[in-house]
């Protein structure tokens, strides 16, 4: 929309009336309420967050994130909730990306007009909607017990992944849909078969929206806690080795693990006498490893469009 | 050629991927369903619906199952949360989306984007150790986390979502709506609630529903926020007990296939089924409205 509406009342041939005054003044009045609203939003946020990493500061060092914690949870760093977070969302993104890129590609590219392709957009929609505590109630009952996989690190995987894999369908579909359909038309008429289509022209044209979908789905897994509490995820594992090669991979898919996630849980509430730096230091990884992933995928994002040839 | 041969392989394949939304819905239902099941008959549902008592493990006795305390929790805390978060989340979306210069909005949209990235156990975090001291400073507040500590909680972590599907509903109102307007005469605020609400009500209502929609799902952050006490709150600063709250906290201490365990998967099917309603409900709405505007 345009910049107009500034006639009435300023002069010129138009004299300023009291209702224009007050017209005037409800406008201003209206304009710096809604302004309030987003401050109301931002800045307590901004300062908590501010709060949060002034509290952490004291123990934020490499030391922290490189020592495995210890006396449960009391000393020490959160290098094993980290590395387990690490491998949660790596085992969950190999089941998922796969599976959320080809739906996304159905979707998009092959699915016709109708009741089956509507109810399939309706179950992406419903998936997203369900609770994250929900989620973990069904992959307790079909990874954990249904499945025999009991509390372990591929029981959680696979909860999150089919908790993500809506955000996946949904940023390949976007994604996909970009890409302008005469650079289809242009390949089949060329005789090529509608897979090659897709593998040699669509989907490198939307490689850059699957990625932010894909990294979407890592900051998500990072942060939840709900669905891994209830199938894999422990308050404090002892067994994590604390020394270089051995470090890297202290978890088997059958384990129970710790995550970053569930460490702010568990520091937060579970663990008497625990300093408070601790907790605010753990809190503080969780949100810049979030924060982190996000604006890389926001700077990925825009790195790409501006690329973009077309 | 080779691919010739593999090419109705991957057809399959990508068919197969297709319905796995379907297919994870589906299973999703059958196996909460299948698990909750076998109590159902058994159930006082009157207890269930009714009933304060809610006393899974009992020393000795006859354990209760009354979820009364818990639907009015979850329901406390998403009405009250919404109560904050529609006025602060509409007005954000109308600020950003007709008055906020380009800068501005760019601004605020990448923060709004930020807030939606906050995990929920962040958000009980900062109920917890920030909110919760401060909220127990009020006169004649016994306990910090509590109702209102969760309400606002809550708020937080719906308003992007009301937001960012707000500015999407403001944005579809065709601007020959607003150049219609005025052309008449109106100011934008004016136009803002005489033409641009009428027009998008069906998109904020959405937007609305489906903050409703994450603060009845919402788990970690009531877990830590509303101080997990089954009563009926009477004040704001009273505590509760919400249902998603109640299974996070309860389910590893149930035995697998017993009485509790099941109870728990009932409520889950609950949640589901409000959430599923919700979510489906609003999408058909968000749809519609784009069907309208081409």
């Amino acid at each position: 929309m345009g910049k107009a509406a500034n006639s009435t009342g300023a002069g010129g041939m138009f004299t300023a009336t009291s209702h224009d005054r007050r017209k005037a003044r409800r406008e201003g009045i209206a304009k710096w309420t809604f302004f309030c609203a987003c401050l109301l939003l931002i800045v307590p946020v901004l300062a908590i967050l501010g709060y949060i990493f002034f509290e952490a500061w004291p123990v934020l060092s490499w030391e922290y994130i490189w020592e495995n914690p210890r006396n449960n949870s009391r000393e020490g760093g959160i290098w094993a909730p980290l590395i387990g977070t690490f491998y949660l969302v790596l085992v969950s993104l190999v089941i998922v990306a796969p599976v959320g890129i080809l739906a996304g590609v159905y979707l998009n590219e092959y699915a016709p007009e109708n009741w089956l392709t509507r109810s399939i957009n309706m179950a992406v929609t419903s998936l997203a909607g369900v609770p994250s505590i929900v989620h973990g109630l069904f992959g307790a009952a079909a990874f954990v017990f249904a499945a025999g996989l009991g509390e372990s690190l591929l029981a959680a995987s696979l909860t999150i992944a089919v908790m993500t894999l809506p955000v996946i369908i949904t940023a390949t579909r976007e994604a996909l849909n970009a890409v302008p359909m005469a650079f289809r038309e242009a390949c089949w008429n060329m005789g090529a078969t509608r897979w090659q289509t897709i593998r040699t022209i669509v989907l490198p044209n939307s490689v850059s929206g699957m990625l932010t979908g894909v990294i979407l789905e890592v900051a998500r897994a990072a942060g939840e806690t709900a669905p891994i509490l209830l199938t894999g995820a422990i308050i404090f594992t002892p067994g994590v080795p604390d020394t270089a090669p051995d470090k890297f991979f202290p978890y088997y898919l059958g384990d129970q693990f710790m995550a970053l996630s569930m460490h702010l849980h568990a520091v937060s509430t579970q663990i008497a006498g625990i300093d408070k730096e601790m907790q605010f230091g753990t809190a503080a990884v969780l949100i810049l490893l979030i924060l982190f992933i996000n604006s890389f995928s926001a700077v990925l994002r825009s790195y790409l469009r501006a690329r973009k040839k077309w | 050629m080779l691919l010739d041969r593999t090419e109705p392989l991957i057809h399959a394949l990508i068919f197969f991927c297709g319905w796995s939304a379907i297919f994870c819905v589906t299973a999703i239902f059958v196996f909460i369903f299948k698990e909750a099941a076998p109590i159902v008959p058994r159930l006082d549902w009157g207890t269930f619906f009714f009933s304060l008592d809610w006393n899974p493990v009992p020393g000795g006795e006859e354990p209760a199952y009354g979820a009364l305390g818990l639907l009015v929790g979850t329901f406390s805390v998403t009405i009250l949360g919404m109560l904050i978060a529609v006025p602060i989340g509409l007005s954000a979306a109308v600020y950003i989306s007709e008055f906020a210069g380009p800068k501005i909005k760019e601004s605020f949209k990448i923060i709004i984007e930020l807030l939606a990235a906050i995990p929920s156990i962040v958000w009980g975090f900062i109920g917890l150790v920030v909110l919760s001291p401060i909220i127990q400073k009020l006169p004649g507040v016994y306990v910090g986390t509590n109702l209102l500590n969760g309400a606002i909680i809550i708020a937080f972590m719906a308003v992007p979502l009301i937001v960012s599907i707000s500015e999407d509903a403001l944005r579809a109102v065709p601007d020959s709506y607003r150049e219609g307007a005025m052309a008449l005469g109106a100011r934008k605020w004016e136009i803002v609630y005489r033409v641009l609400f009428p027009a998008a009500k069906n998109g904020l209502l959405a937007a609305c529903m489906l903050g409703v929609g994450r603060a009845v799902g919402e788990t970690m952050a009531v877990l830590l926020a509303t101080g997990n006490a089954n009563n009926i709150p009477h004040a704001l600063t009273d505590p509760v007990k919400t249902m998603t709250a109640t299974i996070a906290s309860e389910f590893g201490d149930a035995e697998f296939g017993g009485d509790h365990y099941r109870v728990l998967f009932v409520i889950g099917v609950l949640l589901f089924i409000i959430t599923c309603a919700i979510n489906v409900t609003s999408d058909i709405i968000v749809k519609g409205i784009r069907k309208k505007h081409g």
